[in-house]
């Protein structure tokens, strides 16, 4: 496995936070980890909702100062 | 200073435009220098594919001589890059020719990957070049109904552009007569039909009203001559698939290693690469993660010019970019709206309205002035 990723997507409305992880994904191998960094709290619900559909993986996610951290694995 | 900009889009042509205007007389006095490099010499409008696919705009309307919109004390070059020797201050190109600079900005844009979905090329319609905008335009003239699905790649360039093809496609059976016999069916990647959501909370009872069924949480993974499947699982049976693809940044920024995809890392407020003072991005070239649209490039080019005018005078660079996006969206029955954000206001897009369709409809000939610096 490679360092994990950090898709930054602070401060952004648009593509935002799940569209650039779903962006980060395709580059990452499988086994990859990718933090996805966020203020819209929306990503909180819609990125889990995501990785569920598709059959990746949250290994974490919490707010920290106001940003919040999703942490994913490709599994496939 | 001796300045190279390399692409002759909308960010690297208003950048070039606006540093002329800005360092006249040091260019005059041959202290300072502009050259820009492009691939081709003529300058599209991009936004008009989007007419173009559906038979309102023609094609010769997209073009002007890229040589006529620049300033002439740009120095204009049509000779591709093919080397980046960024450790050295300068490039070499097709021509053989080798180029030194002080400051270097790469605009050199994105383009459509389609291929990276097995099956995508073959069997989909989009409107991202010329060619493919004509063909879907007979392909729209050819089909007589049935099932028509819009899938969504990501990245793409221009973000309202899924919405807007699927209003502009409604008008378009509208005014031939067979929309009864067609069932639109829009998909988009994330868990609602934009990624602004305010523009979702609008576009989503505007679907319901006209009939357009739609699927979120739906990224393409193959296709079919008549079928497309989802990663999510959902396979979806069409009669014309009309896609917006993902894209990627160009081949010369991948082959020399610049950026994963051919897209840049930079700094989101300066705008220079990531780890070089002298290396500034603009527009779809960047891995900011904003909007891939013209406003994008047209705002920070304002920002770089200042920027780099100011290095040469002084040293010093005092703008920041603030992540200002303008979107216009295209709503159909004649009507439009637009989105305005930066990094730190969310949108707040209003009603569409038959004005604000006409501004758009304006600016589509206004633009040359934009590209000019003028406007």
């Amino acid at each position: 496995m490679s360092d994990r990723i950090v898709v930054d997507a602070k401060n952004t409305y648009c593509p935002g936070p799940l569209m650039e992880l779903i962006a980060g994904m395709k580059q990452a191998a499988v086994g990859d980890e990718l933090e996805v960094l966020a203020t819209d709290k929306g990503s909180a619900n819609d990125i889990p909702e995501w990785i569920k559909k598709v059959g990746h993986q949250v290994l974490d996610s919490f707010d920290e100062n106001g940003v919040w951290h999703v942490i994913v694995r490709k599994e496939k | 200073m001796k300045i190279l900009v390399i692409g002759g889009g909308m960010g690297g042509t208003i950048l070039a435009n606006n540093l002329v205007r800005r360092m006249r007389k040091e260019i005059k006095a041959g202290r300072s220098s502009i050259t820009l490099l492009s691939a081709s010499d003529q300058h599209m409008y991009q936004p008009g594919l989007l007419y173009v696919a559906v038979g309102k705009m023609q094609p010769s309307e997209m073009y002007r001589d890229q040589a006529s919109l620049l300033d002439p004390l740009i120095r204009f070059e049509v000779d591709p890059v093919v080397t980046f020797e960024l450790d050295d201050s300068y490039v070499t190109t097709k021509s053989g020719s080798r180029y030194n600079y002080d400051v270097v900005v790469i605009a050199t844009g994105s383009r459509t990957d389609a291929e990276s979905i097995p099956g995508l090329s073959e069997h989909a319609v989009q409107f991202y070049t010329e060619t493919d905008a004509v063909e879907m335009y007979k392909r729209l003239e050819k089909f007589e109904g049935g099932k028509v699905v819009v899938a969504v790649g990501v990245p793409h360039k221009c973000p309202m552009a899924p919405l807007e093809i699927t209003f502009m496609l409604i008008d378009y059976f509208k005014q031939r007569g067979i929309w009864d016999k067609v069932d639109l069916h829009y998909t988009y990647p994330i868990g609602r039909v934009h990624s602004l959501e305010p523009v979702a909370k609008w576009a989503a009872p505007e679907f319901d009203r006209l009939g357009v069924h739609y699927e979120t949480f739906f990224n393409m993974k193959e296709v079919t001559k008549h079928c497309i499947i989802s990663e999510e699982g959902s396979e979806q049976p069409f009669d014309l698939l009309v896609t917006i693809p993902a894209h990627k940044g160009m081949q010369v920024i991948e082959d020399n290693s610049l950026g994963v995809s051919g897209f840049i890392a930079t700094d989101r407020q300066r705008l220079n690469m990531e780890g070089r003072d002298n290396v500034f991005v603009l527009g779809d070239t960047t891995n900011i993660p904003i909007s891939k649209a013209g406003s994008t490039a047209h705002f920070e080019a304002e920002v770089l010019a200042e920027n780099i005018a100011a290095m040469a005078e002084s040293g010093i660079a005092p703008r920041r970019y603030d992540g200002k996006v303008f979107c216009f969206i295209e709503t159909g029955e004649g009507k439009a709206s637009y989105a305005m954000f930066d990094y730190q206001n969310p949108p707040d897009p209003k009603a569409p309205t038959a004005g604000i369709h006409w501004f758009k409809t304006a600016y589509n000939k206004m633009y040359w002035a934009s590209a000019r610096g003028l406007l």
